[in-house]
């Protein structure tokens, strides 16, 4: 028998101010842009300035993001067997800088600081070089699914007794370069969108944004816990019309019914184009289950599964959904079971499981 | 000379990234490395760097750099009687 995997510690740094993990989207930050930059915490205290000086924005949210998830699961950093990461397009500010350096000098006089966080595995690397962490240390470049895949690595090492105490996340920063070529591209929306409009936009693209949510998952229920994470599924490709069944074979395979569900967390972003796969799951298997979504406050980006991962978690905890993640009133006495959906522009598609325990 | 050492402290501070430093806060003596501004390895690279892209100094022994890279004061001396650019 396999054993179980519990959530003994959340953290994020998103463009809500989620950093506090005491309350819970108490104060709604409202935006009214195309991209959406993260509410930073106060790094300073929380990192060395002396270490600090050399971390790429994503790095520095990661390492916060990462202190208040085990400073929440009560746990030694020495403790943690794994670090296992998910990032779209990692440390890409210190890589764009890098390219032009080769570019603007003629490929002479490269530093070599910004080579050195200009690979994607590097938030990985610099959150083991800061616990002391020598043991497994990986990461997923999936696009959509990075973060699902970290997850799903994690899950399986606590299964298989592969590590006790896993630290698992996912990441990614905004730039300007990224957001002016997907402007061009139309990914990122032409004119901004308030953040309570995003779902009415009725225009294509997102609005971009970035953020770090990190996870400490262990086989070992600590007093903090409320949560496990029963499973984990992706999809690189699915068409509309598959993205039911696909549900409902998830949720069989778990011993589950669209009825067991309490609440689908959806990925809706507004963007007219795709936003129709989620309608599949609201107007269809769950039209009568209590449904949120999220992407209107911590925006768009490769990772941002990360805050519905995060969210699934708090509203667990707090046996409380804030309205305005609400898109429909169906009332649940007491959320037990959770079931995320998520994909970008047709792509990359995952369903993950989350239960009270 | 005082001009070449201001220059210096700013694009120390810049090019090192150390948010929390002034260009007062670096005496012309100070030791860069160690007890002084606590620079490392990484920030001795960026500096051999520096001193080949500003000032056309190529340094052919890197060991030179531990007695270049002192203080500002060494860094400016060095620069004004080796600099081509």
């Amino acid at each position: 028998m396999t054993r179980p995997v519990y959530i003994n510690g959340i953290g994020s740094v998103s463009a809500q101010k989620t950093f506090d993990n005491a309350s819970f989207l108490e104060d709604i930050t409202h935006h009214s842009d195309t991209v959406l930059n993260v509410i930073s915490p106060d790094y300073k205290t929380h990192i060395p300035p002396a270490a600090a000086r050399r971390m790429a924005k994503g790095i520095k949210m990661s390492m916060v993001s990462t202190k208040i998830a085990l400073q929440e699961a009560d746990l030694e950093e020495n403790k943690i067997d794994a670090i296992i990461v998910g990032t779209g397009l990692g440390c890409i500010g210190d890589s764009e800088k890098f390219v032009m350096d080769i570019i603007d000098n003629n490929e002479q006089y490269l530093t070599p600081t910004r080579f050195i966080q200009s690979s994607h595995n590097t938030v990985a690397g610099q959150i083991a070089l800061g616990m002391g962490c020598k043991g497994y240390n990986f990461t997923y470049v999936h696009s959509a699914i990075s973060f699902e895949s970290a997850i799903l690595d994690a899950k399986m090492q606590l299964e298989n007794k592969e590590a006790d105490y896993i630290l698992v996340g996912g990441v990614d920063e905004l730039v300007n370069h990224h957001i002016d070529t997907h402007r061009l591209i139309g990914h990122i929306k032409q004119e901004p969108v308030e953040t309570m409009a995003v779902l009415k936009s009725g225009t294509k693209g997102a609005i971009f944004s970035e953020g770090a949510h990190f996870f400490v998952l262990s086989s070992e229920k600590s007093p903090s816990c409320h949560v496990e994470l029963v499973a984990v599924k992706t999809f690189n490709n699915l068409s509309k019309n598959q993205v039911s069944g696909k549900a409902q074979t998830f949720l069989e395979e778990n011993n589950l019914t669209s009825d067991s569900i309490d609440l689908v967390i959806l990925g809706y972003n507004g963007d007219i184009e795709f936003d129709d796969y989620y309608d599949e799951l609201a107007n269809g298997l769950f039209s009568n289950t209590a449904q949120v979504y999220y992407k209107h406050l911590c925006g768009e980006f490769d990772t941002a599964s990360g805050f519905a991962f995060w969210l699934g978690n708090k509203i667990i905890r707090h046996q409380d959904i804030p309205e305005v993640l609400r898109l429909n009133s169906v009332e649940i006495s007491e959320p037990k079971t959770i079931l995320i959906y998520n994909q970008y522009r047709g792509e990359n598609h995952s369903f993950t499981l989350l239960r009270k325990c | 000379m005082t001009e070449l050492k201001l220059e210096l402290k700013e694009k120390i501070i810049e090019q090192l990234n150390l948010e929390d430093v002034s260009v007062d806060d670096i005496a012309d003596q100070d030791p860069l490395f160690g007890e002084g501004l606590g620079l490392d390895s990484i920030d001795a690279l960026e500096l051999i760097v520096m001193l080949d892209k500003d000032y056309g100094i190529k340094l052919a022994d890197p060991k030179e750099g531990r007695k270049i890279f002192e203080s500002v004061e060494t860094m400016a001396t060095y620069i004004t009687e080796n600099r081509s650019a």
